[in-house]
């Protein structure tokens, strides 16, 4: 049969050798496919499956004070677990979001890794995972909120626009930040219709709910910029006796230009920095800004963290600005915290914190630890960086001067029984023609009597303060939320 | 090759001397019903296991149809193995386990989908397309006898390959493909049953004519053409049924039947000329369609760029999605059951089922699969060389073949090998013409391994080498 001379058993094997050759092309592509280049399509920005894995399983949770504000829903879709919020509005201004539809924002965003179990920390053998494909359960955020204080701020705006940021001086932890009008973030949870009607009707109110005010909108810091004046004239040695009459004219004629500054109190003319810290006198600080010069004024409020890459708390901060530039008119304005100088209520509660804390800011920070679901730390925050703002003899006096304003000045309604509390009211004019409801500021910090260091510095702007437009107002209605927050810290 | 032959530990054997005696070999080899006993029972374990593992994935318990399933399955393999023990004792072992495995794990994932799809489930019908396919199989071992009657049938075989080609034009298309033709609830895809007449066919005549092809005709330059009246016949049907498949636009099996043709042509002559000229061929055809037809044209644009829809804003293609999958499925696979392979959409159960073996089986479990698939390819082409008539050689190397190519052109489609085009992954992929086949495939390769081995006489193949 095969005696012909054409072996057809060689062909055969030949034909087989031929298969043999398509089989390994199988096998070599789809080692390809599923070990060399794997990276690539799993990170095609068109493959759900990471979308999907992201939401498949119980998000972590935010706590505070020990207990989550935070949960997840089973809703059976595709996109599994929904973000839920115990205290929605609450906290909203700290967690943000975590949306199957819009994303994630504030911790929810800058905590996601780990809160969606890809952290590679998460995971006791990292290679395992890249093994198996598998993913860790969601760690856990443990904030620095103290939820009682969070309560207190919040209950004090009500149903007005503001916000409040407190903070421990001595070591940046942030105690309350709280913004309103606020919204429920579990309205932006899920897919469905509802959740896109919720972010439109969001995203087209008026009062923009969610504008997150304590560290996303600056504001012009009015009189409670002059911390900052006071402390750079303090530093600059242009003021060396509280008590000593400084020449200020009242009205003010500003350098370089006709306008006339005046005051809404009487005495200013020629009055001590005591006095004119207590009561506000604009004239006052407006000369002593111009008689630092720009120099020593943009140095110190630099050291206070104006004009610097706003913080991240972990989630970025605005940057708070003093301005560069200036003629010695605006200067004058900047220096009583009108013209350009703009404040996130954040940055506000560092000056006070920084006064508290003996002239140095502590990095403010919102997040004392991460752990696995099962509690294991993953990471924690150690002390943080430490920076001057002024000489410790400078806060020395600043402090003497803010708890002058809360016993006998403008900071009246603050006082707390039983501690020593120091602040500094504002009122800032805004618009065009200054024609806006002016903003009420207050910022103070407070110390329990037996305590070594001030346990709160908070920041309080209240946007449409319905009060007439004295300097008063921002003792009036940003004052007493103020006084909530630091009693609800020292209890 | 043949040295791997493995003589079986007569513990394991039935015990060649205890059965009804079969036309006596000179040489009494084992018959191995043992081994393939045990390993139908891996098998059927096997596919009850991812069965199972299907069920504590999704709900957390076994479901509940686990022992049904088992039972179904089991009783199918031991049908046809008592028909094999019956009427084909001599049978290689491997063949019926591998069938039944693929077939059962395919059941597995088409079940395993139906979990994405709960109002369109597809297992139900497949299991009876798989029992209708299992009996094909044992009604193949019991009346062919011999597959040497087939060659008498040659002529016939090809009238209807080329009739049920054509039927289904006259049926209304689905997706573009005229493939299918509905018979009351069913859809039947007679090109499937077409491919193993057309290799009962290529067989036959190959057998007839080899010596007259290779060796009379004219000799042009290095390469010996062979006398148009003995091409003739062949590449006119050749022509004819890859118009036909042209014309439904289903360009995967022509593909097959083009590899076929080659195949056994080369197996038949040993002319590799003819290969050359049968490449060539292939290439112009292909350049031909390729700019001609923009079904086939926007079919290699997928394959060269697979995430150009992504790039456009369009989504991902279905081709995307498959490679999506396959990624997913890393070295060990999500597991059976948690992968997301039904985002590929349409054809997830059918053309694309094999993603889905990717994505939860991973790179272990899909080499696994791509290696039974190469073991009951070698199997075939083993009977083919143990066998003595050259139809039956050429019958066992088409028939191997036939699943080599489809496999190749179905699995490198996709996973982006080669430009994707429609074919059922054999035994793995719901569709029930295919299934039945595929299963009378594995019965004409038991068949004519029985003979290669019942009739071995203890002479060697050929000079070069011994069973």
């Amino acid at each position: 049969m095969t005696g012909d001379g054409r072996p057809m058993p060689r062909y055969i094997r030949h034909a087989a050798a031929f298969c043999a050759l398509l089989l390994l092309a199988l096998l070599v592509n789809a080692t390809r496919l599923q070990i060399v280049q794997v990276r690539s399509y799993d990170e095609n920005p068109a493959n759900r499956r990471q979308t999907i894995a992201r939401y498949g399983q119980p998000r972590g949770d935010i706590l505070v004070g020990g207990s989550p504000v935070t949960g997840s829903r089973d809703s059976g879709e595709n996109l599994r677990y929904e973000r839920t919020y115990r205290y929605g509005p609450l906290y909203a201004p700290v967690t943000g979001f975590a949306s199957q539809t819009y994303g994630t924002t504030l911790l929810e965003n800058a905590e996601d890794d780990l809160l969606s179990g890809t952290d590679p920390m998460l995971s006791p053998l990292p290679l395992w995972n890249d093994l198996t494909r598998a993913r860790n359960p969601g760690g856990n955020v443990v904030t620095t909120l103290d939820a009682i204080a969070q309560q207190a701020a919040y209950d004090g705006l009500g149903d007005r626009r503001g916000a409040v940021a407190a903070v421990e001086p001595s070591t940046g932890r942030i105690l309350a930040l709280v913004s309103t009008p606020s919204y429920d973030p579990q309205e932006l949870s899920g897919t469905d219709k509802a959740v896109a009607k919720a972010w439109a009707r969001l995203n087209g109110a008026a009062d923009r709910p969610m504008l997150n005010r304590a560290v996303r909108q600056t504001y012009p810091p009015g009189s409670t910029f002059k911390v900052v004046t006071a402390a750079a004239a303090l530093d600059a040695g242009v003021v060396e006796d509280l008590d000593a009459p400084l020449k200020a004219p009242d009205p003010y004629r500003l350098p370089g230009s006709s306008a006339r500054l005046t005051n809404s109190v009487d005495d200013c003319a020629g009055a001590s920095l005591r006095y004119a810290f207590a009561w506000s006198c604009n004239t006052v600080f407006a000369k002593l800004g111009v008689d630092v010069g720009l120099a020593d004024m943009a140095r110190t409020a630099s050291g206070f963290g104006f004009d610097e890459p706003g913080p991240r708390i972990p989630f970025p901060v605005s940057t708070s600005t003093f301005g560069s530039g200036l003629d010695q008119a605006q200067l004058a304005l900047s220096s009583i915290g009108q013209f350009d100088t703009r404040a996130t209520p954040l940055q506000m509660a560092m000056i006070a914190a920084a006064v508290a804390n003996g002239g140095s800011v502590r990095a403010p920070h919102l997040v004392e630890r991460t752990t696995t679901a099962a509690g294991t730390p993953v990471s924690t925050t150690g002390p943080r960086a430490e920076s001057r703002a002024m000489n410790p003899s400078t806060a020395r006096l600043l402090r003497e001067l803010m708890t002058d304003a809360v016993r006998k000045g403008t900071g009246r309604k603050v006082a707390v029984p039983g501690a020593e509390v120091g602040g500094k009211s504002g009122t800032a004019q805004h618009g065009i023609g200054n024609a806006g409801t002016p903003y009420a500021w207050f910022i103070s910090w407070a110390r329990a009597r037996d305590a070594v260091e001030p346990a709160v510095a908070v920041a309080v702007v209240v946007e449409d303060a319905a009060a007439d437009r004295g300097e008063i107002s921002g003792g009036g209605d940003a004052a007493p939320i103020a006084r909530a927050v630091m009693k609800a810290v020292l209890d | 090759m043949s040295h791997i032959s493995c003589y079986v530990p007569g513990m394991l054997s039935p015990g060649p001397t205890a059965q009804a005696d079969p036309p006596t070999p000179a040489v009494r080899l084992p018959r191995r019903r043992g081994i393939e006993f045990t390993l139908l029972v891996l098998a059927v374990l096997l596919s009850v296991y991812g069965y199972c593992a299907v069920g504590l994935a999704r709900n957390g318990t076994l479901p509940p149809g686990a022992a049904r399933y088992g039972a179904g399955l089991g009783v199918l393999a031991l049908l046809a193995h008592v028909a094999v023990r019956w009427r084909a004792p001599y049978a290689d072992p491997l063949l019926l386990p591998i069938a039944v495995l693929l077939n059962g794990l395919g059941l597995v994932l088409v079940h395993r989908l139906d979990l994405e799809t709960p109002a369109d489930p597809a297992a139900p019908t497949q299991l009876v397309w798989s029992t209708l396919g299992v009996g094909l199989f044992i009604a193949v071992v019991l009346v062919l006898r011999d597959h040497r009657v087939l060659q008498r049938y040659a002529y016939v075989c090809v009238v209807t390959a080329l009739v049920l080609l054509m039927l289904p034009i006259f049926f209304p298309a689905v997706n573009g493909a005229r493939l299918w033709i509905r018979v009351g609830g069913f859809s039947i895809q007679p090109g499937e049953f077409a491919k193993v007449l057309l290799a009962v066919f290529f067989a036959g005549y190959l057998a007839a004519n080899r010596n007259a092809l290779a060796y009379t005709g004219r000799r042009i330059w290095k390469l010996q053409l062979p006398a148009g009246r003995v091409l003739g016949p062949i590449l006119t049907i050749w022509v004819l049924s890859v118009g036909v498949l042209v014309l439904e636009r289903d360009l995967g099996t022509s593909l097959l039947f083009f590899g076929l043709f080659v195949i056994l042509l080369y197996v038949a002559t040993g002319r590799t000329g003819w290969i050359a000229v049968g490449l060539l061929l292939a290439a112009l055809g292909a350049f031909a369609v390729g700019r001609l037809e923009p079904y086939v044209h926007s079919r290699v644009e997928d394959w060269l760029h697979p995430f150009a829809s992504v790039e456009a804003g369009l989504g991902p293609s279905q081709l995307a999605q498959s490679l999506y999958a396959f990624a997913a499925g890393g070295l060990l696979g999500t597991g059976l059951g948690l992968g997301h392979s039904i985002l590929i959409g349409f054809a997830a159960k059918s053309d694309f089922i094999l993603a889905t073996a990717g994505e939860e089986l991973g790179l272990a479990g899909l080499s696994a699969i791509f290696l039974l698939y190469g073991l009951l390819v070698e199997r075939g082409y083993r009977a083919g060389l143990a066998l003595r008539d050259p139809f039956g050689r050429l019958l066992a190397v088409g028939l191997a073949s036939i699943v080599a190519l489809q496999v190749f052109v179905i699995a490198g489609g996709v996973t982006g090998l080669i430009p994707l085009t429609g074919m059922p992954m054999p035994f793995l992929a719901q569709g029930g013409s295919s299934v039945v086949t595929n299963w009378i495939i594995v019965a004409l390769l038991i068949r004519l391994s029985d003979s290669a081995r019942s009739r071995y006489d203890g002479a060697p193949y050929d000079a070069e080498g011994a069973p």
